[in-house]
């Protein structure tokens, strides 16, 4: 028998036999089970998300009280409209269906290639229903990758509540501290951008005596930058500053 | 068929007589990474353990048709596939520890113990045998595992499986952690010291020294 083994044909027939076994397990593992991911991957968001707005969930299932607290919305930010969804999926596909900008003022410094004509909005409310948070969905470079964060402002359009780095890739100690709720907490109770709407809040070495200034981290200055670059683009005109601008000037939305 | 003393040589033997880990000194490098909380470690362990155990099955089935010139793709395309559904099956069911774990349970497809036992144990025996192989070694490497978490979460965070045991003195208790363990190096130092202690209890691992 092992005479025969290293044939060639007998080489063939076997690797070709394997690779067919192995991806047929591997498939149907990855499309039997892909429900269940993109479930816990969903579930995972609006955890997220009511974390970030601060919302206690009493021991209650996350989507039950996402369904219940958390109003979505797409926000066009060239024409200002507000697109409200019943449901966190129906936004995620007409999102993902939405034309790609290019060309969008700041994108290229902050490291968004992908930046879309609309964008999330989740308004959270209190128990009564009244929004007492606004949380936007904002991305930028890193050192190694995207970061991925929730920003989360009072109703007001300008002061911060919270800022959450739920995806990222950089080092873990140094870059990886965007994480750290003792870094974060610094942002809390700033002026993301003034009356007029320019955006004030900066994260820079030293910046931290300043008004609405956060100390960069130390060791991670390509990190710290990327999250201001982030935070520049995204409270910009270019992303949700019309959404801040509409928030000063109407008060509560959605 | 084996005797019930062979299985229990096969099946016991790599715990400590010949730990993968502390012998071989194989598959050190996600011994480091993982071991910084307990939960982690357990999921590693099982993971891997589960991929040993069924990659020497799977090998050892068909291991009188593998032709020699192609035998260690051959096993390394068994090992990613059952590695990539182990992968799947963390995402489904352990979301959370998935996502902290990714990359390092892909990384089992390079773990040197996985490729040694279906190379040196599991080309030559039968399936049973090789299988219990592959769980025994799996055992070998989670004992070092959980020694090594259990030491750095409990030092390192005061905590075990995420249940805080010592109260830390940045919330008001009377424990400072040691802020090396939580390190991925100090994995080295707690790896070392379990080598030293097992060779002191059996002494016929300690290699010969060099003339």
């Amino acid at each position: 028998m092992s005479k025969s083994n290293d044939s060639i044909s007998k080489t063939f027939t076997v690797v070709i036999a394997l690779c067919l076994v192995c991806s047929i397990i591997v498939a149907g593992s990855a499309v039997g089970l892909k429900s269940k991911q993109e479930a816990n991957a969903a579930l995972a968001k609006q955890v997220n998300i009511l974390n970030t707005a601060g919302v206690d969930r009493e021991g209650r299932a996350a989507d039950v009280v996402f369904a219940e607290r958390v109003r979505v919305a797409a926000f066009n930010q060239q024409t200002g409209e507000l697109q409200a969804f019943d449901t966190l999926t129906a936004m995620d596909q007409h999102l993902a269906n939405v034309a790609i900008l290019s060309g969008v003022d700041g994108a290229q410094q902050a490291g968004v290639r992908d930046m879309r004509a609309e964008i999330p909005v989740y308004a959270v409310t209190d128990a009564e229903g009244s929004v007492q948070t606004y949380l936007m969905d904002i991305r930028g470079a890193g050192l190694w990758g995207m970061m991925y964060a929730y920003l989360a402002v009072e109703p007001d359009g300008q002061t911060i509540r919270d800022i959450y780095f739920y995806q990222h890739q950089e080092t873990p100690g140094l870059g990886g501290e965007i994480q750290n709720p003792r870094w974060t907490a610094n942002f809390k109770g700033l002026t993301a951008v003034n009356s007029n709407g320019e955006v004030v809040i900066e994260v820079a070495k030293g910046a931290g005596n300043r008004d609405n200034g956060v100390d960069a981290l130390s060791g991670a200055t390509i990190t710290s930058n990327g999250v201001n670059n982030t935070l520049q683009f995204w409270l910009s005109d270019s992303a949700y500053g019309p959404l801040l601008a509409k928030l000063r000037e109407q008060g509560a939305i959605l | 068929m084996a005797s019930a003393k062979e299985v229990k040589q096969t099946l016991f033997g790599p715990i400590f007589a010949n730990n993968p880990i502390a012998l071989q000194i194989l598959g050190v490098c996600s011994a480091l990474a993982v071991t910084s909380t307990l939960d982690k470690t357990l999921v590693m362990c099982i993971a891997l353990t589960l991929v040993v155990a069924f990659s020497n099955l799977f090998i050892s089935i068909i291991r009188n048709h593998i032709p020699s010139s192609v035998r260690i793709i051959v096993q390394m395309t068994i090992i990613a596939s059952l590695v990539i559904v182990v992968d799947q099956i963390l995402k489904a069911y352990a979301y959370d520890i998935a996502q902290e774990l990714s990359v390092f349970v892909g990384l089992i497809i390079t773990n040197c113990i996985v490729m040694g036992r279906a190379e040196a144990f599991a080309m030559k025996e039968p399936p049973m045998m090789s299988f219990l192989d592959g769980i025994g070694n799996g055992l070998g490497y989670s004992i070092v595992l959980l020694t090594v978490g259990f030491i750095r979460e409990l030092f390192g965070s005061g905590s075990l499986f995420g249940y805080q045991i010592f109260s830390l003195i940045s919330e008001g208790g009377w424990y400072t952690p040691v802020g090396l363990l939580v390190m991925p190096p100090s994995a080295f130092f707690i790896i070392g010291g379990f080598i030293w202690v097992l060779r002191v209890f059996r002494p016929e691992q300690v290699e010969a020294k060099e003339s």
